[in-house]
């Protein structure tokens, strides 16, 4: 009888240690038990994932180049008080002049003449001009040989941009993917109106993730429904004709849809060999945001089909024979019983589908055109052909900040735990 | 069969043998080059005599040239450099060799003289813009047509922005340069005076009001495989891409696609030796073989690009494969050389980030 043991009585186990401390040895065993097992696997992703991405992420704010590659100039241009208008003095002139002789003969004189070309067009060309002409300066003054080689050495502006970018870190690459900039003299401006393009990207990127979510819950839910109470023979088929697109290659897949959509393709001569429309008024179906929004919902929609299907199986199919049986409309008893079930599948489909489609970018880069394309192309153009890997980055992290608030966001009004994948 | 003693010990030795492989150890090459029929070409001419003559040489190709500069830097930060051969266009070439991340030749060590002599800084002359580059091919980025979808023949690339003239679709390359010079061209500019209008104030905008002029009907590609499938459905009535891929869809393909060389824009293509790689040695001597006068010839024999040496021209002869005659099909032959432009490296390495920043910005409205 539980009611007779006392509290004040401790209970001892076999060996003479008390319950408590005996429970949570094994406990704590337990929990150390399955970190171990779960162990590698962590390490695993910590090295392979969350390490390398980190470190891509780093370069957004990583700014070392300048001060790496013109160490003598940004100690002396720290001193240096921009306000007063005048130029630095001859013992700046004298480092840069260091500086970029040993860089040129380094060869990194044009990475950090390209790093500061982002920041203000012409950096580019006035490195690279600079370091071939200062192995003649060979006598002070250097300030009159200086800008006698480059004139834009006598521009304080220049100045003002290398001691502005002189820091180890720097916030121009976030400023930049939002279509701002941080001038010399401090104040954030909007950048002009024939350069903006980042901040209307992110708002289509969101937008047409949004609608290929909602156009693969609306085809997925009928297909997973159908599966969900066809006999186990032909649901296995339709499982098995879900799964096949997942078999061909991403590529191929694209590439029908090129077929299928294009002008001159099978969709739209078919429609003129109905007579359903003009031969010189096709409509275009590619190369624009509905080609990008169809050929992604035919991409993603296994992602919604599935935990939408292996949830509705669990769902017993007496809850919806027992509301008809008590009168209700079939169509009632669906919405009111059968539906809200299915709502931890739609939730993980959903989050599924719109995360994906979020980073995706052979598909956009293929069928999109130039109203259809992504954020992700940015950057995927900006690590791989302009080199701009800070740019990249921050694009990158505002991209990841998004998700991981609109997940929140989720959590908050469908709540996590009102997710199921299967 | 009864798995007694012998019979295991004759399985266990046949095994032994058949992973012992041949006697000599193999050395794997990585090339890495452009795709489709332009690496087809290098395996020709190039990689298939020389492993042939060399048996422990494997030659292995990469199709990632479009990202070298890009891939090459990251492969430099981590200090391990998997590549022995990269081709590169000048403008890349020119990046990686300031960038040091190419090895410097010296062209009259490194690489085959002439038959007749000629040591071979004479014989690629000027093409060799680089202390880093090795020059292969001249090619141009021209124009396409549909001859059976066009009601009149096109002769000048300002046809191209003449909606009237040549209705229905374009497609131009997604990037600034060569788009830029050409909206100058046909906007009234003076041929010589075009980098000059382009670099100062308001030269952008110019370009880009002519270039808006036929925008809603153009598609925009991003690799050289695009337009020639664009123009073979029927997508597209005339577009831009490399003259090499033209002359596959034309008499490869034997599609109803006809060439406009008008203005069309030379630039150079060439190898680079990446800093760090493991097989130098090998690699220099597959180079000096690649790109002796014979060799750049042979490559005219796949693919209508001009060869880079001025020894190698009275050797084009005839397609490998089609028999025709390769001469009139080069970007370099005076019927189709009549009006063209020089890739200008210098300005488009000050101002490739700066108006293809602006390109994209106007791309996305």
């Amino acid at each position: 009888m539980a009611n007779t043991v006392q509290q004040s009585e401790e209970l001892f186990t076999a060996d003479g240690t008390p319950l408590q401390v005996s429970l949570a040895r094994v406990h704590r065993r337990q929990k150390l038990r399955a970190l171990l097992l779960v162990a590698p696997l962590f390490i695993f992703i910590f090295i392979t994932f969350v390490l390398p991405i980190g470190d891509m992420l780093f370069r957004s704010v990583e700014n070392a180049i300048v001060a790496n590659i013109l160490p003598r100039s940004t100690k002396l241009l720290a001193n240096w008080d921009p306000s007063f208008g005048e130029l630095p003095s001859e013992k700046v002139f004298a480092a840069l002049l260091k500086d970029l002789k040993e860089s040129h003969k380094n060869r990194t004189i044009t990475r950090v003449g390209q790093r500061l070309n982002y920041e203000s067009p012409g950096m580019s060309s006035l490195f690279r001009s600079s370091g071939r002409k200062v192995k003649r300066i060979k006598e002070p003054p250097y300030t009159e040989a200086l800008i006698k080689a480059n004139k834009g050495w006598g521009q304080i502006e220049t100045w003002m941009l290398i001691k502005h970018f002189s820091p180890a870190y720097t916030d121009g690459y976030f400023f930049a993917a939002v279509d701002a900039k941080r001038l010399v003299s401090g104040e954030i401006i909007r950048v002009e109106e024939n350069q903006r393009i980042y901040l209307a990207l992110f708002v289509r990127t969101l937008r047409l993730s949004f609608i290929i979510t909602v156009t693969t819950l609306l085809l997925g839910f009928p297909i997973a429904y159908l599966m969900a109470i066809l006999p186990t023979k032909i649901s296995n088929l339709l499982l098995i004709f879900v799964l096949l697109p997942f078999w061909t290659s991403l590529l191929v897949r694209t590439t029908a849809w090129i077929v299928l959509l294009q002008q001159q393709g099978v969709i739209n001569e078919f429609l003129i060999m109905v007579g359903m429309v003009n031969t010189e008024n096709r409509p275009e179906m590619i190369h624009n945001e509905f080609g990008t929004i169809v050929a992604m919902t035919h991409i993603l929609l296994p992602f919604m089909v599935l935990p939408l299907f292996s949830v509705m199986k669990t769902i017993p199919k007496s809850y919806v024979r027992a509301a008809v049986s008590l009168g209700a409309h079939p169509w009632l008893a669906f919405w009111k019983i059968y539906f809200p079930n299915t709502v931890p599948g739609i939730g993980a489909g959903a989050i599924l589908v719109f995360i994906i489609a979020i980073g995706y970018y052979i598909t956009p880069e293929l069928v999109g055109g130039t109203t259809g394309t992504f954020i992700s192309n940015r950057i995927a153009y900006h690590i791989s052909s302009s080199l701009n890997w800070g740019l990249g980055a921050a694009l990158g992290v505002i991209l990841l900040g998004v998700v991981t608030v609109l997940y929140l966001l989720y959590d908050k009004i469908v709540g996590i735990d009102n997710m199921k994948l299967s | 069969m009864k798995f007694n003693q012998s019979t295991f010990a004759t399985v266990f030795v046949s095994t032994l043998l058949a992973f012992s492989g041949p006697a000599m150890a193999k050395t794997d090459l990585v090339v890495v080059s452009w795709g489709g029929a332009y690496t087809a070409s290098q395996q020709n001419a190039y990689h298939e005599p020389y492993m042939k003559m060399n048996p422990d040489i494997k030659i292995i190709n990469d199709d990632s040239a479009p990202q070298a500069v890009a891939k090459l830097r990251a492969m430099n930060e981590v200090k391990n450099v998997t590549w022995d051969l990269v081709d590169a266009v000048a403008s890349d070439a020119m990046r990686l060799c300031e960038e040091g991340l190419a090895l410097p030749i010296n062209a009259d060590k490194d690489l085959a003289p002439a038959p007749d002599g000629t040591p071979a800084s004479k014989d690629f002359g000027d093409l060799i813009v680089s202390e880093c580059f090795i020059p292969q091919i001249v090619y141009s980025t021209t124009f396409g047509y549909r001859t059976d979808k066009v009601k009149v023949k096109p002769t000048s690339v300002c046809d191209v922005f003449d909606l009237k003239k040549i209705p229905g679709k374009r497609s131009l390359e997604k990037k600034p340069i060569n788009n830029f010079e050409w909206a100058l061209l046909c906007d009234g500019v003076a041929p010589n005076k075009i980098y000059d209008v382009l670099g100062a104030k308001g030269g952008v905008e110019r370009a880009l009001k002519k270039l808006g002029t036929i925008k809603s009907s153009v598609i925009w590609w991003t690799k050289g495989a695009q337009t020639p499938q664009l123009l073979a459905d029927g997508e597209v009535v005339i577009g831009s891409t490399y003259n090499g891929r033209l002359f596959s869809l034309i008499e490869e393909e034997k599609q109803p696609v006809a060439m406009l060389w008008d203005w069309q824009v030379f630039d150079l293509d060439g190898w680079i030796i990446p800093k760090g790689t493991k097989n130098l040695k090998a690699v220099k001597k597959f180079v000096r073989f690649a790109t002796d006068t014979k060799r750049l010839a042979d490559q005219a024999k796949f693919i209508s690009y001009g060869p880079a040496r001025k020894s190698s021209a009275p050797l084009v002869s005839k397609h490998a494969k089609l028999g025709i005659d390769m001469k009139p099909h080069m970007p370099t032959d005076p019927n189709n050389a009549k009006t063209t432009l020089l890739f200008n490296y210098t300005f488009w390495a000050d101002h490739q980030d700066d108006f293809t920043g602006r390109f994209e910005a106007w791309l996305a409205k």
